[in-house]
């Protein structure tokens, strides 16, 4: 984005043109008085600032500092040379003050992209920017403070100390799956969900631990990448959910409320706005109650999953955000949720839940686990492993796919198209023989077919085998999910 | 078609006077609720406006619409009428049909009937019982409802061939009803019949329900009520069938299930049990166990796969409740997978297995 500011003989006028919304053509009034209150002069003069490319719209307040700065560079109180190849990204206070902005690690990369060598931002998103290596970021207090950095008449202020956030996974202990009593024997499949990338049912009555199970799901996923840490940091920063402390080490994981609106869930609005499937990219997307969810919600999420991305068109432009998250669904068995005996739902309220359940999205979901109730022995005696146990099977899991996949664009198992799975998952004849018994009997689907297969592929890679048995099939089979209940009720 | 018009005509009138039907069952509730059992004058006098409709009624008209229907017509003046019906007090006038006829007429007939919220030991017991009964030449007859009618039927679907499925419905017989249930309507209109009192195109009134379970007490010769709560519909259908002699028999039920209590009351009233499809061909034709394949024999299983059968047989059917450890939980789930492929369970929605019957 290019400022470009005009000064000229006329009747004292400030106009900005290039396509700005509300909150950029309000700057005139921040700037006005930010630039006064600095100790500079406001040019009497008729003022044109110009925002280029002019098709695109610009939105938000980060526009005030360069305003400014284009103003005094124009009005000649900053030197000309000092303000080129340079960046400029804040909102001023009426006192000139800067503050912080949203995206500031997306600018930086912008910075880098067009070759600019230097970026001023606001000193509470300067070691965000500072992610970006190449290119030099200033972290600035004021506007005055801008000015005098750039004349030399100020030293360069060091990258402030991090902050320790009370929402800080730093120092809030994250969640851990040694804290889960009396549910080790769901273990097995959900490390396997995590080491494969497999997306996750968990079908049981309230209370028995589906959302404790859920939020301990990224604490034995991989640890973040530097790659995925700065796309992840970036995502969080456009969106405002991020402190300006530096990279984001933990994965994320959202837990959208089930009354969601699709564009709430997959981004949108008169300005797109990543949704709740973007920021759970690279960690794990909990939908709670899964039957309650909107079926147009759902049906949104089908295909951000399958693709790993979502293209989002308003008017005005065309917006692509990543979405490759796990997804992670808890259900009640019925309305109620007391379950079989004890159930007091309807045969009607129990059909239209299941027909909610068995809806979309379940058909994207490769390991279910049906969680009950544990007994009081199995929640006084039973330990879990700690998570960074089972982080390292799956992070082993992880790697032996990572080069199996390596140049194929594909990260886990889950990811793999129908002929990677023929290709690729070296199934023993024999395992095949079990796959295509089921099929013939029970009617296993095609899609379910590849299902199974990609998570008996898991199941191996865990037990660091190359080739798929028939042990691998018979473990995968266990956490299939299967089809809607063709019956009428239960 | 075989239908004469005077039936036909019957047909419209209650039709026509079906909303008063249903104020006059109410007040006439249970056994004294021979509403259907009124002369046609009677009829009339529920809703005198109808009379118009009722004198200019045009049976070829009917007939039209039925045959639109694809659907075939018999009154009780015909003779390929079920004879079993006749023994009602108050017989329908006409029975439209889906399918065949030749459904209707056969020798012995069994209604598999039930609650429908039914949980999932219902659902197998009569799947398994719906099997095994048509595998034996006997027809299953029921109410394509959610829950245990409609297992019932699938279960007979599931032995093709051996004897004609029939469902009674309480709208027209050419639509389902539950809609979900298109699906098993077409297989049943194929395999068997689908058939109702009421005329093409008529949705249902309260009335119909408890009348269509005196259609299937009157078509079957055993009526077996698998679940039911304590006031079921299908307790109506078996109070029907022992009001016209015929046998009664219930699938018992945990004491502890609000879902068993009604099939659990009529066995304490002396309904006969039913533990297996076995205990159904014994009430049908004495104890003549030989049109009944002999069960199955276990495969052989090694110790772990025995161990965790008997424990699906007593009703713990997820891995958790099967293991401890991560280990066992492993060893577990590859068992269940290796049972399910013997035949021997079954995994349910969300991951619980049941033993397969």
């Amino acid at each position: 984005m290019w400022v470009e500011a005009d000064i000229r003989i006329g009747l004292p006028a400030f106009t900005i043109v290039g396509l700005a919304d509300k909150a950029v053509r309000e700057a005139r009034e921040r700037v006005r008085s930010a630039i006064t209150n600095s100790g500079f002069e406001f040019p009497q003069k008729r003022l044109t600032i110009n925002l280029a490319p002019a098709y695109l719209r610009k939105i938000g307040p980060g526009f005030d500092l360069p305003l400014a700065m284009a103003i005094l560079a124009a009005s000649g109180q900053v030197e000309r040379e000092q303000v080129e190849d340079c960046v400029f990204a804040g909102e001023l206070s009426l006192t000139g003050e800067l503050r912080p902005i949203r995206g500031a690690l997306a600018v930086a990369q912008g910075t880098r992209a067009h070759g600019l060598a230097r970026i001023v931002v606001p000193a509470a998103r300067a070691r965000e920017a500072a992610l970006v290596e190449g290119i030099e970021v200033i972290a600035a207090g004021s506007l005055h403070g801008v000015a005098d950095i750039l004349a030399g008449r100020a030293e360069v202020p060091p990258l402030p100390e991090a902050v320790a956030e009370p929402d800080d996974p730093a120092v809030v202990e994250p969640p851990d799956m040694a804290d889960v009593r009396g549910h080790a024997a769901l273990l097995p499949a959900i490390v396997v969900a995590a080491a494969g990338g497999h997306n996750l049912f968990l079908h049981g009555p309230p209370g028995t631990g589906k959302t404790m199970l859920a939020r301990r799901v990224p604490s034995i996923l991989p640890p973040l990448a530097r790659g995925e840490a700065i796309e992840v940091t970036r995502i969080h920063s456009i969106a405002g959910l991020h402190s300006g402390g530096g990279l984001v080490e933990a994965r994320p994981f959202r837990a959208p409320h089930h009354t969601i609106s699709p564009s709430g869930l997959v981004g949108g609005g008169a300005v797109p706005m990543p949704g709740e499937v973007t920021l759970a990219h690279h960690g794990v997307l909990f939908l709670d109650e899964l039957s309650e969810f909107a079926r147009s919600s759902l049906e949104a999420l089908r295909q951000p999953l399958e693709d790993g991305r979502i293209t989002i068109v308003r008017s005005q432009r065309v917006m692509l955000f990543p979405t490759r998250c796990m997804l992670v669904a808890a259900s009640n068995p019925c309305p109620c949720g007391l379950g079989d005996h004890r159930c007091r739902c309807s045969a009607a309220d129990l059909a239209r839940h299941q027909r909610r359940l068995s809806g979309p999205l379940l058909d994207r979901i490769d390991v279910t686990v049906a969680v009950g109730r544990p007994s009081a022995r199995a929640l006084r005696d039973q330990r879990a492993p700690a998570s960074a146990a089972l982080r390292e099977r799956v992070v082993a899991a992880r790697e032996r796919q990572l080069r199996r996949f390596a140049g194929l664009g594909v990260g886990c198992n889950a990811q793999m198209t129908p002929r990677m799975v023929r290709e690729l998952v070296g199934a023993t004849p024999s395992a095949l023989r079990l796959l295509y018994e089921l099929h013939d009997r029970d009617g296993l689907s095609a899609r379910g077919h590849h299902r199974v297969l990609r998570v008996a592929r898991t199941a191996a890679d865990l037990e660091g085998s190359d080739i798929v048995g028939p042990e691998h099939v018979t473990a995968a089979l266990a956490h299939r999910t299967d089809a809607a209940p063709q019956r009428a009720a239960a | 078609m075989t239908a004469c018009d005077a039936c036909l005509r019957r047909t419209d009138l209650l039709v026509a006077v079906s909303g008063s039907i249903d104020i006059a069952w109410r007040e006439r509730r249970g056994r004294t609720a021979r509403v259907l059992a009124l002369p046609d004058e009677d009829l009339l006098g529920l809703d005198p406006a109808t009379l118009s409709r009722y004198e200019t009624f045009n049976a070829a008209f009917a007939r039209r619409r039925i045959a639109a229907a694809e659907l075939t017509a018999v009154c009780r003046c015909a003779s390929g009428y079920p004879e079993r019906l006749r023994e009602l007090p108050d017989p329908p006038a006409v029975l439209h049909v889906a399918g065949s006829l030749a459904a209707l007429l056969a020798a012995e007939a069994v209604a598999i009937v039930g609650s429908r919220r039914a949980t999932a030991y219902g659902l197998e017991v009569a799947s398994a019982l719906g099997r095994a009964v048509t595998a034996a030449g006997v027809p299953v007859i029921s109410g394509m409802a959610l829950g245990i009618d409609s297992a019932a039927h699938l279960g007979a679907l599931e032995a093709p061939g051996a004897a004609s499925p029939v469902a009674v419905l309480a709208g027209g017989a050419e639509t389902a009803y539950p809609a979900r249930m298109r699906h098993l309507h077409a297989r049943l209109v194929d395999a068997g019949a689908v058939v109702s009192e009421m005329p093409p195109g008529f949705g249902g009134h309260r009335w119909c329900f408890p009348a269509r379970n005196r259609i299937i007490a009157a078509l079957s010769t055993v009526t077996i009520v698998v679940e039911a709560a304590t006031r079921s519909g299908s307790l109506i259908t078996a109070d029907l069938a022992t009001d016209l002699g015929r046998t009664v028999a219930a699938v018992p039920g945990p004491v502890t299930s609000r879902y068993s209590t009604g099939a659990n009351e009529l066995l304490h009233a002396g309904a006969a049990v039913i533990r297996d499809a076995r205990d159904v061909i014994d009430l049908l034709f004495g104890a003549d166990a030989s049109r009944l394949p002999d069960p199955q024999p276990l495969p052989p299983l090694d110790p772990a796969q025995r161990r965790l059968l008997e424990a699906v047989e007593r009703g713990h059917g997820t891995v958790a409740e099967l293991a401890r450890t991560m280990e066992e939980a492993q060893a577990a789930s590859r068992t269940l997978s290796e049972l399910e492929l013997l035949g021997l369970v079954r995994r349910e929605f969300g991951g619980r297995y049941v033993r397969c019957l």
